[in-house]
């Protein structure tokens, strides 16, 4: 039930975003994808979905995803983008019931029982339960991202991408959302996760994709990988792993960023 | 619930028709009028009333009525659709130039002695101007609501200003006069055959627009969104604004530039019933209906005999919804 792309290249009106990206996530765990700004990151999530024009395999359990009609393709894997907001008047449980859109038979008047169900049980699994009659806009920015997540979850997807859920959020939102990605990830959801906070991504991700400048810079067990070469040659920074002394893992400490052009070590 | 509110207004719709029918100079009773009504049937044989009574209601009241009711749901339709597949609150076919772009078009095919086929130059000039109001946007680097506004603005003054030059060239006296009104929307003169297209163009659109009612609550977040929910985004967007520029465009030649119907009616009926496309369509197209079918009632009686032409009334109406739109979704715009 893994995911599996291989040479996976975009290009926008003549420049490459992405150039013969090759990776795996391992079928129910997290895989964190990190990188700079302007690594490739939501155009490689953006890409997975088949939302814009790419070249290369991408296969999840056996089914080439290119290959899949719209709707079984948003049955099969939803997306969760980052701080997305509407201006139309929307109770939290209608936004969260979008999710059902792609199981609904084009003859249904609306979500039947069955949908309603999965909806109350998405609504619950966000923690967002309390909130279903509120009018989406009024919510926190943090609250919101939750309903995106349980919009997702609604969707029932074997596969969920979600592009920085964490920015907007306060440390115990983010906290909240992984333990949640974790939850869905034992229960046998393929998870990939762009993130923005390194520690978090150590701590929280069985698996790591890093992308750098377009193409794969490394990929592999967040302690194996995040090293400090890794960090100088991608983010250009000279950082140091010092282990936690409860869990062991390591944490990173960040201590300045590198005069231009450092970060670009020719390998 | 919701089946109740659309029941009621449907009753509501009808009960107006009726009421609509006996409003004017000559007195006619909701009596009379079923009777005309039962009569051209063929239902019952003899008319009971007489021959200027009945020419009354079945010539210049049914007709001028059935068109007001079309052409206010079209109206109200096309409005509501662009809001949701341009995420614009402000968007409305009048604002975004369409009218204008349809008068353009049926006057042109007027002027060129082609007025059988002038709801077709109306619906070439609408789906133009839409083209446009939608490259302009894009060139100013994507269709912010302000934008595709501003965009309208240039689009509708260019095409005002060919129109006003079309007429000013080639029409004198009593056709110049009628043009204005006309430009100006009035449902004046409504035949059997203006509500007759007017019907056949909410026919053909109508199960295009009703079916995709969920697909168009996808958008709401955007069109990664929509498409990420399974969605096809680009045959969506361009299928639903052909109909709403075709609707548009009949609505334009049969009923002139009636502006902001289109915004004033889907905002008050999202207040009511919320954003829900399924639900909200519906209601939209039946409270476009009454509203058009009551501004126009307004319209020919207030300052009887003259006839004032309807577009002045859903102006002033219009134009502080725009503003207490325009101050509720000040953020983005």
């Amino acid at each position: 039930m893994s995911l599996k792309v291989s040479g996976l290249s975009v290009e926008k009106s003549g420049a490459t975003i992405l150039s013969r990206v090759s990776f795996s996530a391992p079928a129910g765990r997290i895989t964190g994808l990190i990188g700079p700004n302007g690594a490739g990151k939501s155009t490689l999530l953006t890409a997975l979905l088949g939302l814009i024009p790419a070249t290369g395999k991408t296969d999840f359990d056996g089914i080439d995803v290119p290959q899949l009609p719209r709707r079984d393709r948003a049955r099969l894997m939803a997306l969760v983008e980052q701080s997305s907001t509407t201006e139309e008047r929307l109770s939290v449980r209608d936004v969260v019931a979008l999710g059902r859109i792609p199981h609904e038979a084009a003859w249904q008047s609306g979500c039947d029982a069955e949908d309603e169900a999965i909806v109350t049980g998405a609504l619950a699994e966000a923690g967002m339960t309390g909130f279903a009659t509120r009018r989406f806009t009024t919510l926190s920015g943090g609250e919101q991202q939750r309903v995106h997540v349980a919009r997702a979850l609604a969707q029932q997807p074997r596969l969920l991408l979600l592009d920085e859920p964490t920015s907007h959020l306060d440390i115990r939102a983010q906290l909240q959302l992984l333990a949640l990605l974790r939850l869905k990830a034992k229960a046998g959801m393929t998870i990939l996760v762009a993130l923005h906070d390194l520690n978090l991504a150590m701590r929280f991700c069985d698996h790591l994709v890093v992308l750098s400048g377009g193409r794969l810079a490394a990929q592999g067990r967040p302690g194996d990988i995040l090293t400090r070469a890794l960090l100088r040659e991608v983010y250009g920074v000279s950082a140091r792993l010092v282990p936690d002394a409860v869990s062991g893992q390591a944490l990173i400490i960040f201590d300045e960023a590198m005069a231009d052009g450092a970060g670009q070590i020719p390998d | 619930m919701t089946r109740f509110s659309f029941l009621a207004l449907l009753a509501l719709t009808l009960l107006s028709a009726v009421i609509a029918v006996t409003v004017g100079p000559a007195d006619i009773t909701p009596n009379e009028v079923w009777s005309v009504i039962l009569h051209h049937l063929g239902i019952s044989s003899e008319s009971p009333v007489s021959r200027l009574r009945d020419a009354i209601v079945w010539e210049l009241r049914l007709p001028r009525v059935l068109t007001a009711l079309g052409v206010g749901a079209g109206l109200a339709l096309s409005g509501a659709i662009m809001q949701a597949l341009t995420r614009n609150p402000l968007a409305d076919p009048y604002l975004l130039g369409l009218s204008s772009g349809a008068a353009l078009g049926a006057v042109s095919f007027l002027l060129l002695g082609l007025s059988l086929l002038m709801p077709l130059g109306a619906f070439f000039g609408s789906v133009g101007a839409l083209a446009l109001a939608l490259l302009i946007a894009q060139l100013l680097g994507g269709a912010t609501p302000s934008r595709a506004i501003l965009a309208g603005i240039s689009i509708a003054a260019l095409a005002s200003a060919a129109t006003s030059f079309l007429i000013f060239w080639s029409a004198t006296g009593d056709s110049y006069r009628e043009i204005l009104s006309w430009l100006m929307g009035s449902l004046s003169g409504s035949t059997w055959s203006d509500a007759g297209l007017v019907c056949l163009a909410l026919a053909a659109c109508l199960p295009i627009i009703l079916t995709n009612g969920r697909a168009l609550d996808a958008f709401a977040f955007g069109d990664t969104a929509a498409a990420s929910l399974g969605i096809d985004v680009p045959r969506l967007r361009w299928t639903l604004l052909g109909a709403t520029a075709l609707l548009t465009g009949i609505m334009v030649a049969i009923g002139g530039a009636i502006g902001f119907v289109g915004l004033v009616v889907p905002h008050a009926v999202r207040l009511a019933v919320g954003s829900a496309h399924r639900k909200l369509l519906p209601h939209v197209m039946l409270a476009g209906a009454i509203f058009m079918l009551w501004t126009d009632t307004a319209a020919r009686t207030l300052f009887d005999p003259r006839e004032l032409p309807v577009g002045i009334i859903t102006a002033l109406i219009g134009a502080p919804v725009f503003l207490a739109v325009l101050l509720r979704y000040r953020r983005i715009t």
